[in-house]
């Protein structure tokens, strides 16, 4: 009886978006008198941080700081319609749908902007830092704030713009399956290293590296909670979770979490987290969706490390020790 | 976390403001010092409370209900059974033209699943609404039930969902989604090695700290506001408005703050019956799940079963893989029919093989439906590919990790459903697992790109 060590990989890819339903989201984006900027939205932030990427993604495309940005969202009385926070979707569709918003509402900026510097508005760029400057002459300019008093008090100018994404809906061909499911695709590929007591068939995962390909990582604080979570997440269904442990059996079902097995903060593997950016051709600023993908490539890569530990191969998830002693007594010649 | 940006350095700008910066979240200091308002929050005076009495069985035949001990009980307000709904036969993807409607919002004649609704309680307080429900007289007459996927599928087994007719999801495919390419009989007739594996997976729960519910006031305008933590917000409001044959217009949805979801809050669940609870009664309702209900009544990720077949060659080529999928529902559809052909979509894998066979199912058993959960149609997919590829290459010979180069996907290659591949990047990310996990690989691997067919 030994302590005994193994290590699996996998690697995967993931679709963003439905497009197997129709999968559409729409923004508004205005500027207030005083040229801070409202996004309404009906899009769900699940804790992800979808307003923080919302605010951020609004505030490059017009050119001003991101906290000179307000995301107003999920309220059906004022928010435009998104088909809502799921298939990772969120990301990519509202954030093409802000940044067309946001660009026609910078359109409309820059021309009340031209009318107070009496230049064109294709001769004007914005510094990112509230001002809107001609562009070779950066004496010549205007801040935002006055653009947007302007625009309210002076030219009779609403600043602001409307935002649609749609990708539509793929009907799989009936006999082929020819589709598109989707648009764009992240990817990963994960090592993980396990201890396996061949005793007691307790599994520990001492690391996960992950390499996560993501398009970009618009946030890469908010990215690291998403994809250091999503690990956690895989870790916890490939060794301990279910509602039904005895499935197709429908008994013992857990109703708490003293009942429903996950692990706690000692189980938690070293988790190594690397971040590659290939930019998706149709994503906001190149970014796809990476919320899910990031907890699946863990559950493949536990099982091989399983294996390579102790020589049994674990195809009914979780991976319990259980299954695992009963793998290794039938091994061995053992009676069940 | 790092960013390795070395990786298509070509095809990135890295010049932006605002984009790429590590910005502090803006609703952190809320959530942290407690002062984030989630829909619970809200509190009105003379909010009832609701609560199901539920299904004690997996399949049965409702002969009748008592509800007068119920009535008479101190606090309860309000009793509902299934001719107080208006369209009380529903499924939420008819949004999207996926149906036929199969699933009640209070049992009507029948429960297909162990705790199904059947009747819902307003009262007072939690407590009158849960004394109450223990004297609802239900007279079942306890059918057979069917829990395991394969006897679900054979001739004779126990219908469980009438709507369907059979045990299975009839897509305009027929029984299952199907996806093909080239002749797979072919590929497996003239491979090295034919490895046919079996995957199993259970249900799992999403485990959202806050439950899913929500509250109901309405407004004397004969509107109604409903505070919830839904993942979708007019998704939800589209088929509340079906279910209660009212006009969206009278609906007003605030959400957008959520506790974690997971996919678990993209069913329509609580939201119609407790705005039905505060038309009838006039005033506002709160119904938020229990953690038992979190954990067993509402939806968790499907049971799967995945048989894959590879044809594969000494050298590392797979040359024909067929998969056959099948996807637990549970008693009803919500979105299962959505995932098993999402499945089909993404089979077989991120790898590029010349053969493929795909068919996938969606079968009903008498047990809490599932639906959406992260990784939908594809986690215990992945988990089957990715365990299948491990011994593919042991069979073989021949290194894991060095076995997924020879068959990664790149750029421009046909996919099994038809489309060209774009913007791959399995290689690159393997290349920097090898790397950072000291997995050494032969050098060919390492110069291997996305971009081409190369190397």
């Amino acid at each position: 009886m030994a302590i005994r060590r193994g290590r699996g990989v996998a690697a995967i890819n993931y679709p963003t978006g439905m497009n197997l339903g129709g999968d559409p989201t729409q923004a508004l984006v205005h500027s207030t008198p005083t040229g801070n900027f409202m996004v309404t939205l009906s899009s769900v932030d699940l804790g992800q941080g979808m307003k923080q990427i919302m605010a951020q993604i609004c505030a490059e495309t017009i050119g001003v700081p991101t906290d000179r940005v307000v995301v107003d969202t999920a309220d059906t009385d004022t928010g435009p319609h998104c088909m809502g926070t799921f298939a990772s979707r969120g990301t990519h569709r509202a954030g093409n749908a802000v940044i067309q918003a946001a660009r026609e509402a910078r359109q409309v900026m820059l021309e009340v902007a031209a009318e107070e510097l009496e230049v064109n508005a294709s001769d004007l760029e914005t510094d990112g830092q509230g001002n809107i400057l001609v562009k070779g002459a950066p004496q010549r300019s205007i801040s935002i704030f006055d653009v947007a008093l302007s625009a309210h008090f002076k030219r009779g100018r609403s600043i602001s713009g409307r935002g649609m994404f749609l990708i539509p809906r793929s009907y799989p061909e009936k006999e082929t399956g020819a589709m598109k499911p989707s648009t764009c695709y992240a990817h990963a590929c994960t090592v993980a290293e396990v201890e396996v007591d061949d005793e007691t068939g307790e599994v520990t995962v001492l690391t996960v590296k992950n390499v996560f390909e993501i398009g970009r990582a618009l946030n890469p604080k908010l990215v690291e909670q998403q994809l250091v979570g999503g690990s956690w997440m895989g870790i916890s269904h490939a060794l301990y979770e279910t509602t039904e442990p005895y499935y197709p059996n429908r008994d013992h079902g857990g109703t708490d979490f003293n009942q429903y097995l996950m692990p706690g903060p000692g189980d938690l593997a070293e988790t190594e987290i690397i971040v590659l950016e290939r930019p998706s051709a149709d994503g906001p600023y190149g970014a796809k969706g990476p919320g899910e993908m990031c907890a699946n490539p863990q559950i493949p890569a536990v099982a091989n490390a399983v294996f390579d530990a102790v020589g049994v191969r674990i195809d009914t998830l979780p991976i319990t020790p259980e299954r695992i002693l009963r793998a290794l007594k039938a091994q061995a010649g053992a009676p069940n | 976390m790092e960013l390795r940006k070395s990786y298509f350095a070509d095809q990135r700008k890295d010049d932006l403001h605002e984009i790429g910066q590590p910005r502090p979240r803006s609703d952190s200091p809320g959530h942290v010092t407690g002062k984030t308002a989630y829909f619970a929050d809200r509190n009105f005076p003379g909010m009832l409370h609701l609560k199901m009495v539920r299904s004690p069985h997996h399949h049965a035949r409702i002969r009748s209900i008592d509800i007068s001990e119920v009535e008479k009980h101190p606090g309860v307000v309000k009793v509902l059974t299934a001719k107080d709904v208006p369209h009380n036969v529903y499924t939420i993807l008819i949004l999207i033209q996926i149906g036929p409607e199969d699933e009640t919002v209070l049992a009507d004649g029948k429960v297909r699943w162990k705790g199904e609704a059947v009747v819902a309680i307003l009262a007072e307080t939690e407590r009158a609404a849960q004394e109450a429900a223990a004297k609802v007289k239900v007279d079942y007459e306890v059918l057979p039930a069917v829990f395991d996927m394969e006897e679900a599928l054979k001739p004779g087994a126990p219908i469980v969902n009438e709507y369907h007719g059979q045990n299975y999801y009839l897509y305009d495919s027929g029984e299952c989604r199907k996806v093909r390419l080239g002749d797979v009989e072919a590929g497996f007739a003239g491979a090295d090695h034919v490895l046919e594996q079996a995957y199993q997976s259970s249900p799992i729960e999403h485990a959202p700290t806050e439950t899913t519910g929500c509250i109901v006031a309405p407004e004397g305008n004969d509107r109604f506001t409903c505070y919830t933590n839904t993942q979708a917000m007019f998704f939800t409001l589209d088929n509340a408005s079906i279910i209660l044959q009212m006009p969206g217009n009278k609906l007003h949805f605030v959400g957008g703050t959520v506790g974690g979801g997971f996919g678990g809050k993209v069913d329509v669940i609580v939201e119609p019956i407790a705005i039905l609870g505060a038309k009838l009664t006039g005033r506002p309702v709160s119904f938020i799940y229990s953690r038992e209900e979190e954990m067993q009544i509402s939806s968790p990720r499907a049971a799967e079963k995945v048989v894959i077949k590879d044809g594969v060659m000494k050298d590392g080529r797979i040359v024909a893989r067929k998969v056959t999928g099948y996807t637990d529902a549970g008693a009803y559809s919500r979105h299962s029919p959505y995932g098993a052909q999402k499945g089909a979509g993404h089979y077989p894998g991120p790898y590029t093989i010349p053969n493929v066979w795909i068919d996938t199912y969606c079968v009903y058993t008498n047990r809490t439906p599932s639906s959406a959960m992260r990784g939908f149609g594809v986690t215990i997919g992945d988990f089957a590919l990715e365990v299948q590829m491990d011994k593919l290459a042991r069979l073989i010979g021949m290194d894991p990790l060095e076995f997924r180069f020879i068959n990664a996907y790149r750029d421009g290659d046909m996919k099994a459903h038809r489309q060209p591949t774009e913007g791959a990047a399995l290689i690159e990310c393997m290349q920097e697992a090898s790397r950072a996990a000291n997995w050494p690989v032969a050098e060919k691997y390492l110069s291997m790109s996305s971009y081409t067919k190369g190397a």
